[in-house]
């Protein structure tokens, strides 16, 4: 138990250790500048100190469970045993890694409804846009991006093509829905994919890359291994686009039925 | 009595959030590899831990974080100092990423690349070297991007002229960069968004969105993330060109 616990304040003085840059920039600017205290001095340290367990329980949790479990069940999708290849040679085909899609879009997706900030995000979105935005609804959106992009990226790492054709041919989609979009949206969608990538996605990504261009033959894990987080970053800002664009149509129909 | 009801509220809405990850976990694991996990009891006790560190987040998020990133972008907006409210804008940006461990994490990694295709000389201390310049120029990068986000809330400019071209500079600037360095200042664009940065850079600019006449929070608050992800992208190549 007393080791447990050393451990756990380890961790939490490395999350302090981490935030502290923030909290002297606020104080500093809270005092020279603004000069006035803050308006619930009690509540805010209150609720920094929630913060600092809240990061550390969770970073720890997924060290201890999470992030191992999902690294073995990469390698064993990946090992050329599971994929019942004929001379136990690792497979440069893209059609033998079928299970790792899957198994990449899922956590993906899944990793992303448990992401803090998404979290942070969309219920300030709810908040703010009086329930028009719902936050499951963007949640929901922001996750299926993920899991097309991981899918999009693990076809990528196997094939070995360049990230940037990927990027140039996301970004004119981007470009293009912008123009389509309500105006309303675009704001938020620019910002989630910044947010999706955050605590959780980015290890298991990272992690999935990874595994897959080191057991896949002529990738090399230091140069193909990146470039994933970039692609799920940019897809959920193509989901969200679209689930805005589905709202309006479906909002201007109901609509025109009515008058 | 109402906080024991919302932090009950809070615990059952983590499992919520948890539960995708377990499912497709435990789905993959006895049905398609087909062998028990390896250790049930770890995972059980992480999953407890990842859920009451949802709760304690999301309770000091509502506690803290988001009314003092408001309350701090409407007491400088109401000062009426634009000088200081950019300098807080930029120092945020450059202070949370600064300490970022996933950034660390990343310019160490892309130090190695760097050191094994002989950018640079390969030792410990010059790829330590390269390794902050990289740090700083994203760390800068993201303060730069900001206070142009705050820049832009003020002016009333529309976001999407400025992402378009930052993406079509990122696009153009890709043929010239060296090849070792396009994935990493793809990536880096993500990386640099952490927990503590995303929630409260949501309130600054969700609160001078407010406090200014004119501005709707939800059409203008919103977008200083995508500014903290597009410019690390150019600083990095651009860091890659120079060097």
């Amino acid at each position: 138990m007393s080791e447990w616990f050393e451990h756990f304040l380890r961790v939490f003085f490395e999350t302090v250790h981490n935030v502290m840059p923030i909290v002297v920039i606020i104080i500093c600017f809270q005092l020279l500048v603004i000069r006035k205290p803050l308006p619930h001095p009690g509540k805010a340290l209150l609720g920094f100190i929630n913060l600092m367990i809240g990061i550390t329980f969770f970073l720890d949790g997924l060290n201890i469970a999470l992030f191992p479990v999902g690294e073995l069940m990469a390698k064993q999708l990946s090992a050329p045993e599971f994929m019942n290849l004929p001379d136990g040679q690792a497979s440069s085909n893209w059609r033998d890694y079928g299970w790792f899609y899957l198994f990449g879009a899922c956590i993906g997706s899944a990793a992303t409804l448990a992401e803090p900030s998404l979290l942070a995000v969309a219920h300030k979105a709810e908040e703010i846009s009086g329930k028009t935005i719902s936050a499951w609804g963007l949640r929901i959106a922001v996750s299926l991006g993920v899991a097309l992009a991981i899918g999009l990226g693990i076809f990528r790492i196997v094939t070995g093509t360049p990230l940037n054709y990927y990027i140039a041919a996301a970004y004119t989609v981007v470009i293009i829905q912008t123009i389509f979009a309500p105006k309303l949206i675009i704001g938020l969608a620019y910002d989630v994919g910044g947010v999706t990538t955050s605590t959780v996605t980015v290890p298991i990504v990272t992690a999935l890359g990874l595994t897959l261009s080191s057991s896949v033959p002529g990738r090399n894990p230091l140069l193909d291994g990146f470039g994933l987080i970039s692609l799920a970053c940019l897809f959920p800002i193509i989901s969200v686009l679209c689930y805005a664009q589905l709202a309006s149509w479906r909002a201007k129909k109901r609509h025109s039925n009515h008058s | 009595m109402l906080g024991l009801k919302r932090f009950f509220k809070l615990i059952i809405s983590s499992c919520f959030d948890l539960m995708p990850i377990l499912i497709v976990v435990l789905i993959f694991q006895l049905l398609v590899i087909r062998q028990p996990l390896a250790d049930v009891g770890q995972l059980i006790i992480g999953s407890i831990m990842v859920v009451l560190g949802l709760t304690f987040f999301l309770l000091g998020l509502e506690q803290s974080l988001f009314p003092i990133g408001e309350a701090m972008a409407v007491s400088l907006a109401r000062k009426g100092n634009v000088f200081w409210l950019l300098l807080f804008s930029f120092l945020l940006g450059f202070g949370t990423t600064i300490a970022e461990p996933a950034l660390f994490a990343i310019t160490q990694k892309a130090a190695d690349i760097a050191g094994s295709a002989h950018m640079i000389e390969n030792s410990l201390t010059a790829k330590a070297d390269y390794a902050l310049a990289l740090r700083l120029t994203v760390a800068a990068s993201v303060g730069v991007a900001i206070v142009l986000g705050v820049l832009r809330i003020l002016l009333g400019w529309p976001l999407h002229y400025f992402i378009i071209s930052g993406y079509i500079i990122v696009v153009a600037m890709t043929p010239f960069a060296p090849a070792e360095i396009i994935g990493i200042a793809f990536d880096s664009g993500g990386v640099t968004t952490s927990t503590i940065t995303v929630p409260l850079v949501t309130a600054l600019g969700i609160g001078l969105a407010n406090s200014i006449k004119g501005r709707n929070p939800v059409t203008d608050g919103f977008g200083l993330i995508a500014f903290a992800s597009l410019l690390p992208m150019i600083f990095v190549m651009t860091f890659g060109i120079v060097r």
